[in-house]
């Protein structure tokens, strides 16, 4: 496969981005006001003991020599001391990421998965109830914050009608098998521990739908539309026409080139899915990393506050590149020409 | 000679905002087994609407089909239910479109076009079971029978690849793969240069005689209407205005429409600008009530204002929809 | 024959026959209203956002207890659910929620406006320049910086900002529109740079008109409907921006009312006081319905006279 060139040249691209943010973040830590190892100590610190953390922390040396060995340390996975929790930044990502990650994924696989089927319904079935009722959705679903919407299932599906819990990772009387990965599934299955698994899924289904929720609609509304274009296209009548029969039409030819604007959209949803996740956790008190980012926020902890966000910056970039690749797979133009460009 | 397949009174609407395109208003025609048939008229006169009807493929949401009966071997496609309209589609009719580049679904490889189609023309079940190896084996031979080189090469290749002649003879070979009764082609190669038109054509032609099928060829030109068919009909405005043997329709032409069309063509012998026909094609949501060319007709008369004229037969298997022919009949 | 047969399409590009937005939108203001209305979800959303703004400004005469927006206390009626004297409940300090989302309104507006003001004409302005130097470094440099804005989900990165500045409107203000503007650039980019190779520029190229000229009166007015019609959308994103803001305490301060404030606060008393986190929740969903809807509109409106 001809993937080679068009891979090489997206990561080529991604690397110029990180370090763009890199720059970014960087000039957003140095434009705090005061002096950040006056402020790592306290105000009554005495005046030598800053002295030396600002020397540790090359705080003597120019800007540009500051960036340098900044970037230095965070590519080596060392984004100093957090302030806030006196303890390496990176064991404290490490710590809080996994269940991110963890509430981030099974939400973007949601997304997915009911945004496809809910798009093909709404396009086999358009112009009926079921259309209409997935259009309402969709403006509902841009215009509801997915803080707004995890307030609502709280209130609903833990108080209301109380069918699943709705603060934690963990039920109080589960003990919570030892972090290996850190993700909570993964980490009771090697453990053999099948009902801290299902407490474990049981604890994410409610935030991840509440972070999913929005965009399912849209996205399926995305792909009703790329589907009912499609339909109407010569290809389709032509395949139609030499006999192929109406299910192979359906599932076959018309939903992958209907897919294409649904994936490529769908690096975007993901980047707003990730920032929602900082919101949505504080409600369901899941311990991820936004309270960890957010205390850091609340505490200026410029480390951590620039952890988190190279984190995050990295995170977009991986899936983007995972999308453009599931793009260039679905449609061979992008593929091809990529190929030819390089 | 036997008919193969007879449109009766086919009437098409669009639904366009606030009510209806009425664009096929009765069309009849007939194609005998084994007989080529060329179908002519201006663009926009309803030529591919018939054609896709034909093979009930019109996105049925923007489509009405009002009335009429399609009869292919005797049997009413209208009214076929899946199973029966599939057989139709996988070994009886088989459409080649006009623009090959919209006509191939970009993202699947031209190999995995050709096998499902030569897949689902298989009658039975048991039969799609056949090893992938053969349905290749079909796949490539198709792509030989339409002087495609290195077969095995384009069928991993994805229609961007290819250049335009190649994409029509892919089609070709997706409408031929499997021998059906009827082929038609909608004026294939007319978004191509001249050249590799005329080669689509001439393969064509070679094609239908070996395999003895019926076709109907879509054409704006006349003169490969003439070398390619036996009988041509004229279409105009949703109706067929005249149809006879090619000779004779050239030889003898009697519609006004046709003679329009007949002086529209430029002479390489030269001569000047061709004449054309002064106007336009009607508005299909408001069409005239009566023969629809008679806006633009010279030669228009008061009964041509109200009431559509049927066929009247002038003899030599020649009729034309036209009032001024209607004496001819009574002799 | 029809009357309509006998006249020749011209020969010009289009753009030679098409005056700048701002003409047609008045030319055109009862066929705008025609299209606009056509679609009657737009005409809600239009009665949504103008009933929001009147609110906003009318605020101290339309709250029942404008006193209520300020750090007000009254523990006798604290925690009251909704009533006829309270239509949305009180807090736990005893004040009206009505009255403060109707304050609320006020900071959510002004952050819009704002930001759109400054935001805009920046992102425009960077899209236009970067357009029409189309495959120079001027190009390479903005729209790769406008990268990397674009590569960090967009509420993280007006908390960095806000986090590292004094928590307050002001600020939370600035966080926003240092992120909001590459939008704009990327919008514009796309637009200018195909505009470049119109006949339309080219002639005022060889007519020796002034870059300024070229970018503001020739390109400039092509690119300006979607760009409207994003403005009418992103008033409702920059509100959903603002109560995530202030969601997490960086944006506005109490006693002051924000949204989003009232939601995380609201939060905390699930589900006693259910009505302190939802209703100022139902209110940001109206608000941003109400512009989007709006947006849609718009989009109907101006789009489709382009075509």
């Amino acid at each position: 496969m001809r993937i080679g060139p068009f891979l090489l040249r997206r990561l080529l691209l991604s690397f110029f981005v990180l370090i763009g943010i890199s720059v970014l973040i960087f000039v957003i830590a140095r434009i705090v006001p005061g002096d950040p190892a006056r402020m790592a100590l306290g105000p009554r610190a005495p005046q030598e003991v800053v002295d030396r953390l600002r020397k540790e922390m090359y705080l003597d040396k120019s800007i540009p020599e500051q960036y340098f060995y900044w970037i230095k340390g965070v590519v080596q996975g060392d984004f100093g001391k957090s302030l806030y929790s006196k303890r390496d930044v990176s064991a404290d990502i490490m710590e809080y990421l996994p269940a991110t990650l963890e509430l981030a994924f099974l939400s973007a696989i949601f997304m997915v998965i009911f945004a496809i089927i809910l798009g093909v319904l709404a396009a086999r079935y358009r112009d009926t109830w079921v259309d209409t009722v997935i259009r309402t959705m969709s403006y509902l679903g841009v215009a509801i914050p997915a803080f707004v919407v995890a307030v609502l299932f709280l209130l609903l599906f833990g108080y209301v009608w109380p069918i699943l819990p709705v603060i934690g990772r963990y039920s109080a009387w589960i003990v919570p098998p030892s972090p290996v990965t850190g993700f909570a599934g993964l980490d009771s299955l090697f453990a053999g521990n099948f009902s801290a698994f299902w407490d474990s899924f049981k604890h994410l289904l409610l935030p991840a739908f509440a972070l999913a929720l929005g965009s399912i609609f849209q996205e399926a509304r995305i792909t009703r539309s790329a589907m009912v274009d499609n339909m109407n296209k010569d290809f389709l009548a032509a395949e139609r026409g030499y006999g192929i029969p109406e299910r192979v039409i359906m599932f076959k030819y018309l939903l992958k080139p209907s897919l294409i604007p649904t994936v490529s959209v769908m690096g975007l949803d993901i980047a707003s899915l990730m920032g929602n996740a900082f919101l949505v956790e504080l409600i369901f008190n899941w311990p991820g990393i936004s309270r960890y980012g957010i205390n850091a926020m609340l505490n200026k902890d410029l480390n951590a506050i620039s952890a988190v966000i190279i984190i995050f910056g990295l995170i977009f970039v991986v899936v983007n590149i995972i999308v453009d690749l599931i793009v260039a797979y679905l449609d061979p133009r992008i593929r091809l020409s990529g190929a030819r460009g390089s | 000679m036997e008919p193969l397949l007879e449109v009766q009174n086919l009437h098409v609407w669009y639904r366009v905002y606030g009510g209806y395109s009425k664009v096929l208003n009765g069309v009849n025609f007939l194609v005998n087994k084994g007989e080529r048939v060329g179908l002519v008229g201006e663009a926009g006169c309803g030529k591919t609407t018939t054609m896709k009807t034909i093979l009930r493929i019109l996105p049925d949401q923007v489509s009405k089909i009002a009335q009429g009966k399609i009869l292919f071997n005797g049997q009413d496609i209208l009214q076929m239910n899946g199973n029966a309209l599939q057989r139709i589609r996988s070994q009886g009719i088989a459409m080649i479109f006009q623009d090959p580049t919209a006509a191939l679904n970009p993202v699947f490889t031209v190999g995995e076009q050709l096998s499902d189609v030569i897949r689902f023309s298989l009658r039975s079940i048991a039969q799609r079971k056949v090893e992938k190896k053969s349905i290749k084996q079909v796949a490539m031979q198709a792509l030989k029978d339409v002087s495609m080189p290195d077969q095995e090469r384009i069928l991993g290749t994805y229609p961007i690849q290819l250049s335009g002649g190649m994409r029509q003879r892919v089609c070709i070979s997706m409408a031929i793969t499997t021998k059906r009764e009827l082929l038609i082609a909608d004026e294939p190669g007319t978004s191509l240069d001249v050249t590799i038109q005329d080669q689509i054509l001439r393969l064509l032609h070679e094609l239908v005689k070996q395999q003895n099928t019926s076709i109907i060829l879509i054409t704006h030109s006349l003169g490969v209407a003439r070398e390619m068919t036996d009988r041509i009909y004229v279409m105009y405005a949703g109706t067929m205005v005249e149809t006879a043997k090619a000779d004779e329709l050239f030889a003898n032409p009697l519609h006004p429409y046709t003679l329009g069309l007949l002086a529209s063509v430029p002479k390489l012998t030269g001569g000047g600008i061709a004449k054309g026909i002064p106007g336009r094609l009607p508005d299909y949501r408001n069409p005239p009530p009566g023969c629809r060319f008679s806006p633009r007709c010279p030669r228009a008369m008061p009964v041509c204002e109200f009431s559509p004229p049927p066929f009247f037969d002038v003899g030599y298997e020649h009729k034309v929809a036209c009032y001024l022919f209607q004496e001819s009949r009574n002799d | 024959m029809t009357a309509s047969s006998q006249t020749q399409a011209p020969i010009l590009p289009h753009h030679f026959h098409k005056p700048s937005v701002i003409v047609r939108f008045r030319e055109n203001l009862r066929k705008s209203w025609f299209k606009y209305s056509r679609n009657k979800l737009s005409v809600i959303g239009l009665v949504v956002v103008l009933l929001v703004v009147l609110t906003a400004i009318f605020a101290p005469l339309v709250s029942p207890y404008p006193q209520h927006a300020s750090a007000f206390v009254d523990f006798e009626n604290a925690g009251q659910p909704p009533s006829l004297r309270n239509l949305l409940g009180t807090d736990v300090f005893g004040r009206d929620i009505l009255s403060r989302i109707f304050f609320a309104f006020r900071g959510a507006l002004l952050m819009s406006i704002v930001v759109l003001a400054i935001a805009v004409p920046i992102g425009v302005l960077l899209g236009l320049i970067a357009g029409y130097y189309k495959n120079t470094w001027i190009d390479t440099l903005i729209m790769r910086t406008t990268d990397v804005f674009l590569a960090i989900p967009p509420i993280i990165l007006a908390l960095a900002i806000a986090s590292v500045l004094t928590p307050n409107l002001m600020n939370s203000m600035i966080a926003v529109t240092v992120m909001w503007w590459p939008w704009y650039t990327r919008l514009v980019y796309g637009m200018a740079s195909s505009c470049r190779n119109e006949y339309f520029v080219i002639a005022a190229e060889l007519t020796g008109a002034s870059k300024a000229h070229i970018l503001f009166r020739e390109i400039l007015p092509n690119c300006l409907s979607p760009v409207f019609t994003k403005m009418a959308l992103d008033v409702g994103w920059v509100i959903l921006i603002s109560a995530s803001l202030s969601f997490v305490g960086l944006g506005e301060q109490p006693p002051t009312p924000a949204l989003g404030q009232m939601v995380s606060d609201g939060a905390r008393y699930m589900p006693d006081l259910w009505w302190y986190a939802v209703f100022p929740g139902l209110a940001i969903v109206i608000v941003i319905l109400g512009f989007n809807l709006m947006g849609d509109g718009l989009r109907d409106m101006l789009e489709q006279r382009m075509g």
